[in-house]
Protein backbone atom coordinates (compact mmCIF):
# COMPACT_ATOMS: atom_id res chain seq x y z
CA UNK A 1 0.00 0.00 0.00
CA UNK A 2 1.43 3.40 -0.99
CA UNK A 3 1.65 5.54 1.52
CA UNK A 4 -1.11 8.84 1.96
CA UNK A 5 1.36 12.08 0.87
CA UNK A 6 0.89 15.05 3.04
CA UNK A 7 -1.60 16.57 0.26
CA UNK A 8 -2.86 19.93 2.31
CA UNK A 9 -1.58 20.73 5.56
CA UNK A 10 -4.54 20.44 8.07
CA UNK A 11 -5.14 23.35 10.12
CA UNK A 12 -8.38 21.87 11.82
CA UNK A 13 -8.42 23.95 14.64
CA UNK A 14 -8.21 26.72 12.34
CA UNK A 15 -11.33 28.00 10.77
CA UNK A 16 -10.30 28.44 7.31
CA UNK A 17 -11.97 31.09 5.84
CA UNK A 18 -13.29 30.41 1.73
CA UNK A 19 -14.50 32.95 -0.85
CA UNK A 20 -18.06 31.94 -0.37
CA UNK A 21 -19.71 34.87 -2.77
CA UNK A 22 -23.11 33.62 -4.29
CA UNK A 23 -22.21 34.62 -7.44
CA UNK A 24 -19.06 31.62 -7.36
CA UNK A 25 -21.50 29.33 -6.26
CA UNK A 26 -24.20 30.43 -8.88
CA UNK A 27 -20.92 29.75 -11.32
CA UNK A 28 -20.22 26.60 -10.04
CA UNK A 29 -23.42 24.65 -10.65
CA UNK A 30 -24.08 26.22 -14.32
CA UNK A 31 -20.45 24.83 -14.98
CA UNK A 32 -21.45 21.56 -13.99
CA UNK A 33 -24.79 21.34 -14.97
CA UNK A 34 -23.37 22.42 -18.51
CA UNK A 35 -20.65 19.81 -18.17
CA UNK A 36 -23.57 17.13 -17.41
CA UNK A 37 -25.97 18.22 -19.90
CA UNK A 38 -22.71 17.89 -22.72
CA UNK A 39 -22.35 14.52 -21.03
CA UNK A 40 -25.82 13.53 -22.19
CA UNK A 41 -26.35 15.41 -25.40
CA UNK A 42 -29.27 12.81 -26.77
CA UNK A 43 -31.01 13.05 -24.04
CA UNK A 44 -31.40 17.18 -24.92
CA UNK A 45 -31.72 15.87 -28.24
CA UNK A 46 -34.85 14.09 -27.35
CA UNK A 47 -36.47 16.91 -25.88
CA UNK A 48 -36.00 18.97 -28.67
CA UNK A 49 -36.99 16.91 -31.26
CA UNK A 50 -40.38 15.99 -29.03
CA UNK A 51 -40.87 19.95 -29.48
CA UNK A 52 -39.98 20.22 -33.45
CA UNK A 53 -42.32 17.14 -33.87
CA UNK A 54 -44.92 18.35 -31.53
CA UNK A 55 -45.72 21.68 -33.47
CA UNK A 56 -45.08 20.47 -36.66
CA UNK A 57 -47.90 17.97 -36.59
CA UNK A 58 -50.45 20.78 -35.66
CA UNK A 59 -49.93 21.86 -39.37
CA UNK A 60 -50.09 18.43 -40.87
CA UNK A 61 -53.81 17.78 -39.08
CA UNK A 62 -55.69 20.65 -39.20
CA UNK A 63 -57.28 22.19 -42.12
CA UNK A 64 -55.16 24.01 -44.75
CA UNK A 65 -56.46 27.33 -44.31
CA UNK A 66 -53.50 30.39 -43.96
CA UNK A 67 -56.20 32.16 -41.39
CA UNK A 68 -56.73 29.45 -38.97
CA UNK A 69 -52.79 28.53 -38.94
CA UNK A 70 -51.39 32.41 -37.96
CA UNK A 71 -54.30 32.62 -35.83
CA UNK A 72 -53.55 29.26 -33.89
CA UNK A 73 -49.38 29.06 -34.64
CA UNK A 74 -48.58 31.14 -31.14
CA UNK A 75 -50.70 28.81 -29.27
CA UNK A 76 -49.09 25.74 -30.61
CA UNK A 77 -45.40 26.74 -30.10
CA UNK A 78 -45.94 27.87 -26.51
CA UNK A 79 -48.11 24.79 -25.51
CA UNK A 80 -45.36 22.37 -27.49
CA UNK A 81 -42.51 25.04 -25.16
CA UNK A 82 -44.20 24.48 -21.82
CA UNK A 83 -44.38 20.55 -22.58
CA UNK A 84 -40.62 20.51 -23.59
CA UNK A 85 -39.88 21.88 -20.46
CA UNK A 86 -41.99 20.07 -18.45
CA UNK A 87 -40.58 16.95 -19.93
CA UNK A 88 -37.16 17.86 -18.64
CA UNK A 89 -37.70 19.06 -15.24
CA UNK A 90 -37.73 15.65 -13.83
CA UNK A 91 -34.14 15.95 -14.72
CA UNK A 92 -33.37 18.89 -13.10
CA UNK A 93 -32.95 17.76 -9.28
CA UNK A 94 -33.94 13.90 -9.30
CA UNK A 95 -30.17 12.64 -10.30
CA UNK A 96 -28.81 14.90 -7.86
CA UNK A 97 -30.93 13.28 -4.93
CA UNK A 98 -30.31 10.08 -5.75
CA UNK A 99 -26.26 10.39 -5.78
CA UNK A 100 -26.05 12.09 -2.38
CA UNK A 101 -24.78 15.84 -4.36
CA UNK A 102 -27.59 17.50 -3.40
CA UNK A 103 -26.76 16.36 0.07
CA UNK A 104 -23.12 18.27 -0.19
CA UNK A 105 -24.59 20.72 -1.79
CA UNK A 106 -26.83 21.50 0.91
CA UNK A 107 -24.32 21.56 3.49
CA UNK A 108 -21.70 23.42 1.22
CA UNK A 109 -20.29 26.74 2.58
CA UNK A 110 -22.27 28.44 -0.59
CA UNK A 111 -25.99 29.35 -0.26
CA UNK A 112 -28.00 26.87 -1.63
CA UNK A 113 -30.58 29.09 -3.27
CA UNK A 114 -27.04 29.95 -5.27
CA UNK A 115 -26.87 26.48 -6.39
CA UNK A 116 -30.09 26.07 -7.53
CA UNK A 117 -29.91 29.35 -9.38
CA UNK A 118 -26.69 28.28 -11.45
CA UNK A 119 -28.68 25.39 -11.64
CA UNK A 120 -32.41 26.56 -13.18
CA UNK A 121 -29.67 28.61 -15.61
CA UNK A 122 -28.11 25.98 -16.71
CA UNK A 123 -31.43 24.07 -17.46
CA UNK A 124 -32.71 27.00 -19.59
CA UNK A 125 -29.56 27.93 -21.40
CA UNK A 126 -30.04 24.02 -22.43
CA UNK A 127 -33.76 23.63 -23.12
CA UNK A 128 -35.09 27.02 -22.85
CA UNK A 129 -32.49 28.50 -25.29
CA UNK A 130 -32.70 26.09 -28.20
CA UNK A 131 -36.67 26.19 -28.32
CA UNK A 132 -36.26 30.21 -28.40
CA UNK A 133 -33.81 29.87 -31.27
CA UNK A 134 -35.80 27.59 -32.95
CA UNK A 135 -39.30 29.23 -32.96
CA UNK A 136 -38.43 31.74 -36.26
CA UNK A 137 -38.01 28.17 -38.16
CA UNK A 138 -41.08 26.57 -37.11
CA UNK A 139 -43.00 29.63 -37.07
CA UNK A 140 -42.40 29.59 -40.97
CA UNK A 141 -45.23 26.26 -41.11
CA UNK A 142 -47.74 28.65 -39.70
CA UNK A 143 -47.02 31.42 -42.22
CA UNK A 144 -46.60 34.09 -39.54
CA UNK A 145 -45.24 37.32 -40.25
CA UNK A 146 -42.14 38.80 -39.50
CA UNK A 147 -44.18 41.37 -37.15
CA UNK A 148 -45.47 38.46 -35.40
CA UNK A 149 -42.86 36.10 -35.06
CA UNK A 150 -40.54 39.09 -33.92
CA UNK A 151 -42.77 38.77 -30.77
CA UNK A 152 -43.31 35.31 -30.51
CA UNK A 153 -39.56 35.22 -30.18
CA UNK A 154 -39.85 37.97 -27.53
CA UNK A 155 -41.93 36.59 -25.58
CA UNK A 156 -40.61 33.13 -25.52
CA UNK A 157 -37.04 34.74 -24.13
CA UNK A 158 -39.08 36.21 -21.53
CA UNK A 159 -41.52 33.34 -21.13
CA UNK A 160 -39.22 30.51 -21.38
CA UNK A 161 -36.95 31.60 -18.12
CA UNK A 162 -40.30 31.65 -16.08
CA UNK A 163 -40.63 28.01 -16.96
CA UNK A 164 -37.64 26.71 -15.85
CA UNK A 165 -37.50 28.84 -12.47
CA UNK A 166 -41.10 27.52 -11.63
CA UNK A 167 -40.27 24.42 -12.84
CA UNK A 168 -37.65 24.06 -10.12
CA UNK A 169 -40.19 24.85 -7.31
CA UNK A 170 -41.97 21.84 -8.77
CA UNK A 171 -39.01 19.62 -9.11
CA UNK A 172 -37.82 19.80 -5.54
CA UNK A 173 -41.12 19.68 -4.17
CA UNK A 174 -41.23 16.55 -5.89
CA UNK A 175 -38.28 14.93 -4.96
CA UNK A 176 -38.23 11.08 -3.04
CA UNK A 177 -41.84 11.29 -4.41
CA UNK A 178 -43.09 8.38 -6.25
CA UNK A 179 -44.12 8.75 -9.84
CA UNK A 180 -42.90 12.40 -9.70
CA UNK A 181 -42.48 13.12 -13.00
CA UNK A 182 -46.78 13.31 -13.41
CA UNK A 183 -47.23 14.71 -9.71
CA UNK A 184 -44.89 17.78 -11.26
CA UNK A 185 -46.65 17.96 -14.52
CA UNK A 186 -50.12 17.98 -11.79
CA UNK A 187 -48.35 20.54 -9.78
CA UNK A 188 -46.94 23.13 -11.94
CA UNK A 189 -48.91 23.26 -15.18
CA UNK A 190 -51.38 25.37 -13.32
CA UNK A 191 -48.85 27.75 -12.34
CA UNK A 192 -47.63 27.63 -16.17
CA UNK A 193 -50.87 29.50 -17.32
CA UNK A 194 -50.53 33.12 -16.74
CA UNK A 195 -47.27 32.47 -18.31
CA UNK A 196 -49.03 30.66 -21.27
CA UNK A 197 -51.89 33.45 -21.19
CA UNK A 198 -49.36 36.40 -21.44
CA UNK A 199 -47.03 35.07 -24.02
CA UNK A 200 -49.07 33.64 -26.54
CA UNK A 201 -51.26 36.52 -25.96
CA UNK A 202 -48.71 39.02 -26.68
CA UNK A 203 -48.53 37.23 -30.83
CA UNK A 204 -52.36 37.74 -30.87
CA UNK A 205 -52.61 41.32 -29.69
CA UNK A 206 -50.06 41.89 -32.48
CA UNK A 207 -51.95 40.33 -34.56
CA UNK A 208 -55.37 42.29 -34.23
CA UNK A 209 -53.16 45.49 -33.84
CA UNK A 210 -53.28 46.49 -30.24
CA UNK A 211 -49.61 46.23 -29.71
CA UNK A 212 -47.72 43.44 -27.59
CA UNK A 213 -46.04 45.91 -25.30
CA UNK A 214 -48.69 45.32 -22.47
CA UNK A 215 -48.58 41.32 -22.51
CA UNK A 216 -44.54 41.72 -22.37
CA UNK A 217 -44.28 44.19 -19.51
CA UNK A 218 -46.55 41.31 -17.76
CA UNK A 219 -44.35 38.96 -18.67
CA UNK A 220 -41.21 40.57 -17.70
CA UNK A 221 -42.54 41.72 -13.95
CA UNK A 222 -43.29 37.92 -13.95
CA UNK A 223 -40.00 36.88 -14.54
CA UNK A 224 -38.77 39.55 -12.28
CA UNK A 225 -40.62 38.15 -9.54
CA UNK A 226 -39.49 34.57 -10.35
CA UNK A 227 -35.90 35.44 -10.46
CA UNK A 228 -36.33 37.12 -6.97
CA UNK A 229 -38.51 34.13 -5.27
CA UNK A 230 -38.35 31.00 -7.48
CA UNK A 231 -34.43 30.03 -5.97
CA UNK A 232 -35.55 30.48 -2.35
CA UNK A 233 -38.22 28.69 -2.53
CA UNK A 234 -36.95 25.42 -4.65
CA UNK A 235 -33.82 25.77 -1.66
CA UNK A 236 -36.54 25.34 0.60
CA UNK A 237 -38.43 22.65 -0.79
CA UNK A 238 -35.47 21.02 -1.01
CA UNK A 239 -34.09 21.03 2.43
CA UNK A 240 -37.13 19.66 3.74
CA UNK A 241 -36.67 16.98 0.92
CA UNK A 242 -33.51 16.15 2.75
CA UNK A 243 -34.22 16.10 6.25
CA UNK B 1 -15.23 21.77 20.01
CA UNK B 2 -17.97 19.44 19.58
CA UNK B 3 -20.82 19.66 22.46
CA UNK B 4 -23.87 17.83 22.31
CA UNK B 5 -26.94 18.51 25.42
CA UNK B 6 -29.58 16.03 25.69
CA UNK B 7 -30.23 15.58 22.24
CA UNK B 8 -33.27 13.77 21.20
CA UNK B 9 -34.84 12.55 17.69
CA UNK B 10 -37.59 10.82 16.11
CA UNK B 11 -38.15 9.35 12.86
CA UNK B 12 -42.47 9.68 12.47
CA UNK B 13 -43.55 8.55 15.54
CA UNK B 14 -40.47 6.21 16.64
CA UNK B 15 -38.30 7.68 19.22
CA UNK B 16 -34.78 6.55 18.74
CA UNK B 17 -32.99 7.97 21.16
CA UNK B 18 -33.19 10.81 24.01
CA UNK B 19 -31.00 12.83 26.54
CA UNK B 20 -27.86 11.99 24.50
CA UNK B 21 -24.93 14.36 25.84
CA UNK B 22 -21.68 14.13 24.92
CA UNK B 23 -18.22 16.24 23.73
CA UNK B 24 -15.68 15.45 21.32
CA UNK B 25 -12.64 17.88 21.42
CA UNK B 26 -10.11 18.45 19.37
CA UNK B 27 -8.10 15.55 18.03
CA UNK B 28 -10.47 13.06 19.69
CA UNK B 29 -12.47 10.26 17.70
CA UNK B 30 -16.19 9.37 18.77
CA UNK B 31 -17.03 5.82 17.74
CA UNK B 32 -21.03 5.53 17.39
CA UNK B 33 -22.37 2.06 17.73
CA UNK B 34 -25.32 0.50 17.93
CA UNK B 35 -28.04 -2.04 16.05
CA UNK B 36 -29.59 -1.36 12.87
CA UNK B 37 -32.31 1.26 13.42
CA UNK B 38 -31.05 2.94 16.95
CA UNK B 39 -30.61 6.03 14.72
CA UNK B 40 -27.19 6.57 14.30
CA UNK B 41 -27.54 8.11 10.56
CA UNK B 42 -29.75 10.57 11.83
CA UNK B 43 -27.16 11.38 14.92
CA UNK B 44 -24.83 12.05 12.74
CA UNK B 45 -27.07 13.88 10.21
CA UNK B 46 -28.12 15.96 12.82
CA UNK B 47 -24.70 16.87 13.70
CA UNK B 48 -24.60 18.15 10.31
CA UNK B 49 -27.48 19.82 10.31
CA UNK B 50 -29.33 17.95 7.56
CA UNK B 51 -31.89 17.08 10.13
CA UNK B 52 -33.07 19.40 13.16
CA UNK B 53 -33.33 17.54 16.94
CA UNK B 54 -36.63 16.91 18.37
CA UNK B 55 -34.72 18.29 21.33
CA UNK B 56 -31.25 19.04 22.98
CA UNK B 57 -28.65 21.16 21.53
CA UNK B 58 -25.79 21.24 19.35
CA UNK B 59 -22.63 23.60 19.93
CA UNK B 60 -19.61 23.90 17.45
CA UNK B 61 -16.61 25.69 18.24
CA UNK B 62 -18.63 27.08 21.65
CA UNK B 63 -21.63 28.48 19.63
CA UNK B 64 -25.04 26.49 19.31
CA UNK B 65 -25.68 25.45 15.67
CA UNK B 66 -28.90 24.63 13.82
CA UNK B 67 -29.72 22.82 10.76
CA UNK B 68 -27.98 23.75 7.46
CA UNK B 69 -25.91 26.85 9.95
CA UNK B 70 -23.45 28.45 7.99
CA UNK B 71 -20.43 28.27 10.30
CA UNK B 72 -21.01 24.57 10.44
CA UNK B 73 -21.11 24.29 7.07
CA UNK B 74 -17.79 25.89 6.72
CA UNK B 75 -16.28 23.00 8.64
CA UNK B 76 -17.85 19.67 8.33
CA UNK B 77 -17.39 17.47 5.92
CA UNK B 78 -20.16 14.29 5.94
CA UNK B 79 -19.71 11.26 4.12
CA UNK B 80 -23.10 9.40 3.61
CA UNK B 81 -24.18 6.30 2.23
CA UNK B 82 -24.89 8.41 -0.80
CA UNK B 83 -21.23 8.76 -2.18
CA UNK B 84 -22.11 12.00 -3.90
CA UNK B 85 -20.63 11.20 -7.37
CA UNK B 86 -22.44 11.16 -10.68
CA UNK B 87 -22.10 8.01 -12.56
CA UNK B 88 -21.32 10.13 -16.17
CA UNK B 89 -18.13 12.17 -14.89
CA UNK B 90 -14.39 10.27 -14.06
CA UNK B 91 -13.00 10.24 -10.81
CA UNK B 92 -11.37 13.02 -10.94
CA UNK B 93 -13.63 15.25 -12.65
CA UNK B 94 -16.16 14.88 -9.37
CA UNK B 95 -13.42 15.32 -6.95
CA UNK B 96 -12.64 18.17 -8.85
CA UNK B 97 -16.45 19.57 -8.64
CA UNK B 98 -17.32 18.42 -4.74
CA UNK B 99 -14.08 20.45 -3.70
CA UNK B 100 -15.07 23.44 -5.86
CA UNK B 101 -18.32 23.05 -3.82
CA UNK B 102 -17.00 22.76 -0.34
CA UNK B 103 -14.86 25.69 -1.19
CA UNK B 104 -11.34 24.22 -1.12
CA UNK B 105 -9.49 25.05 -4.30
CA UNK B 106 -7.31 22.53 -5.52
CA UNK B 107 -5.27 21.99 -8.04
CA UNK B 108 -5.71 18.90 -10.43
CA UNK B 109 -2.43 17.42 -9.40
CA UNK B 110 -3.50 17.69 -6.10
CA UNK B 111 -6.30 15.32 -6.85
CA UNK B 112 -4.30 13.01 -8.93
CA UNK B 113 -2.06 12.47 -5.98
CA UNK B 114 -4.76 11.86 -3.64
CA UNK B 115 -6.26 9.33 -5.77
CA UNK B 116 -2.86 7.64 -6.48
CA UNK B 117 -2.73 7.36 -2.24
CA UNK B 118 -6.37 5.54 -2.50
CA UNK B 119 -4.62 3.35 -5.32
CA UNK B 120 -7.27 4.63 -7.72
CA UNK B 121 -4.13 5.57 -10.28
CA UNK B 122 -5.71 3.60 -12.75
CA UNK B 123 -9.68 4.71 -12.29
CA UNK B 124 -8.96 8.01 -12.08
CA UNK B 125 -10.08 8.84 -15.53
CA UNK B 126 -12.53 6.00 -16.10
CA UNK B 127 -16.57 7.49 -15.66
CA UNK B 128 -17.53 6.27 -11.63
CA UNK B 129 -20.58 3.99 -13.35
CA UNK B 130 -17.44 1.99 -13.85
CA UNK B 131 -16.22 1.92 -10.10
CA UNK B 132 -17.21 -0.80 -8.05
CA UNK B 133 -18.66 -0.17 -4.47
CA UNK B 134 -15.59 0.10 -2.57
CA UNK B 135 -13.86 2.01 -5.16
CA UNK B 136 -16.43 4.82 -5.11
CA UNK B 137 -16.00 4.62 -1.54
CA UNK B 138 -12.04 5.30 -1.90
CA UNK B 139 -13.06 8.04 -3.88
CA UNK B 140 -15.10 9.11 -0.83
CA UNK B 141 -11.98 9.03 1.29
CA UNK B 142 -9.53 11.08 -1.37
CA UNK B 143 -12.16 13.89 -0.84
CA UNK B 144 -11.56 14.08 2.70
CA UNK B 145 -7.74 13.73 2.45
CA UNK B 146 -8.30 17.00 0.43
CA UNK B 147 -10.91 18.74 1.88
CA UNK B 148 -9.97 20.91 4.50
CA UNK B 149 -12.70 20.55 7.48
CA UNK B 150 -12.52 20.34 10.75
CA UNK B 151 -14.73 17.88 11.37
CA UNK B 152 -15.22 14.21 9.63
CA UNK B 153 -19.04 12.58 10.11
CA UNK B 154 -18.59 9.47 8.45
CA UNK B 155 -21.67 7.18 8.67
CA UNK B 156 -20.17 3.61 8.15
CA UNK B 157 -17.00 4.45 6.92
CA UNK B 158 -15.62 1.01 6.52
CA UNK B 159 -18.52 -0.59 4.32
CA UNK B 160 -17.45 -2.32 1.16
CA UNK B 161 -13.66 -1.26 1.77
CA UNK B 162 -11.40 -4.02 1.70
CA UNK B 163 -8.67 -4.72 4.02
CA UNK B 164 -6.12 -2.21 1.93
CA UNK B 165 -8.71 0.59 1.75
CA UNK B 166 -9.50 0.06 5.83
CA UNK B 167 -6.07 0.82 6.43
CA UNK B 168 -5.79 4.04 3.97
CA UNK B 169 -9.33 4.78 6.04
CA UNK B 170 -7.04 4.40 9.34
CA UNK B 171 -4.03 6.19 8.29
CA UNK B 172 -6.30 8.75 6.85
CA UNK B 173 -8.11 9.35 10.34
CA UNK B 174 -5.13 8.83 12.51
CA UNK B 175 -3.88 11.87 10.74
CA UNK B 176 -6.67 13.97 11.00
CA UNK B 177 -6.61 13.68 14.77
CA UNK B 178 -3.52 14.32 14.75
CA UNK B 179 -3.65 17.37 13.10
CA UNK B 180 -5.97 18.08 16.18
CA UNK B 181 -8.94 17.38 14.37
CA UNK B 182 -12.57 15.37 15.58
CA UNK B 183 -13.92 12.68 13.67
CA UNK B 184 -17.32 11.29 14.52
CA UNK B 185 -18.31 7.92 12.88
CA UNK B 186 -21.03 5.36 12.89
CA UNK B 187 -19.52 2.07 13.29
CA UNK B 188 -20.39 -2.17 13.06
CA UNK B 189 -16.76 -3.32 13.25
CA UNK B 190 -13.62 -2.03 15.35
CA UNK B 191 -12.01 1.14 13.72
CA UNK B 192 -8.58 1.96 14.44
CA UNK B 193 -7.44 5.63 14.56
CA UNK B 194 -3.69 5.12 15.80
CA UNK B 195 -2.95 6.55 19.15
CA UNK B 196 -5.59 9.29 19.37
CA UNK B 197 -8.14 9.39 21.85
CA UNK B 198 -11.14 7.26 21.60
CA UNK B 199 -14.44 7.76 23.00
CA UNK B 200 -17.75 4.97 21.82
CA UNK B 201 -21.17 5.68 22.72
CA UNK B 202 -23.48 2.46 22.16
CA UNK B 203 -27.10 3.71 20.94
CA UNK B 204 -30.27 1.94 22.02
CA UNK B 205 -28.66 0.43 24.79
Amino acid sequence: MKHLPAIVPLLATQSTTRDVAASAGIAWAVRRDLALALRSRAELAVHLSFYVIVVSLFPLAAAPDRNLLAATGPAVLWVAALLASLLSLPRLLAADYLDGTLEQMALSPYPLAALVSGKIVAHWLTTGMPVVLLAPVLALQYDLDSEASAVLIASLLVGTPILSLLGAIGAALTLGVRGAGSLLALLILPLYVPVLVFGAGAVDATRVGVGAAAHLSLLGAGLLIAIVGAPFAAAAAIRIALD
Amino acid sequence: MLNVQHLAARRGFTHLFADLTFAVDSGEALLVTGANGSGKTTLLRILAGLTAPATGTVRWRGAEVGAFSASMRQDVAFVGHLPALNDTLTAQENLLQLLALSGDAVRLEDVRVALSAVALDRQATLPVRALSQGQRRRVGLARLALARRALWLLDEPATALDAAGATILSELTARHLAGRGCVVATTHQPLAFGSAQVTTLALGS
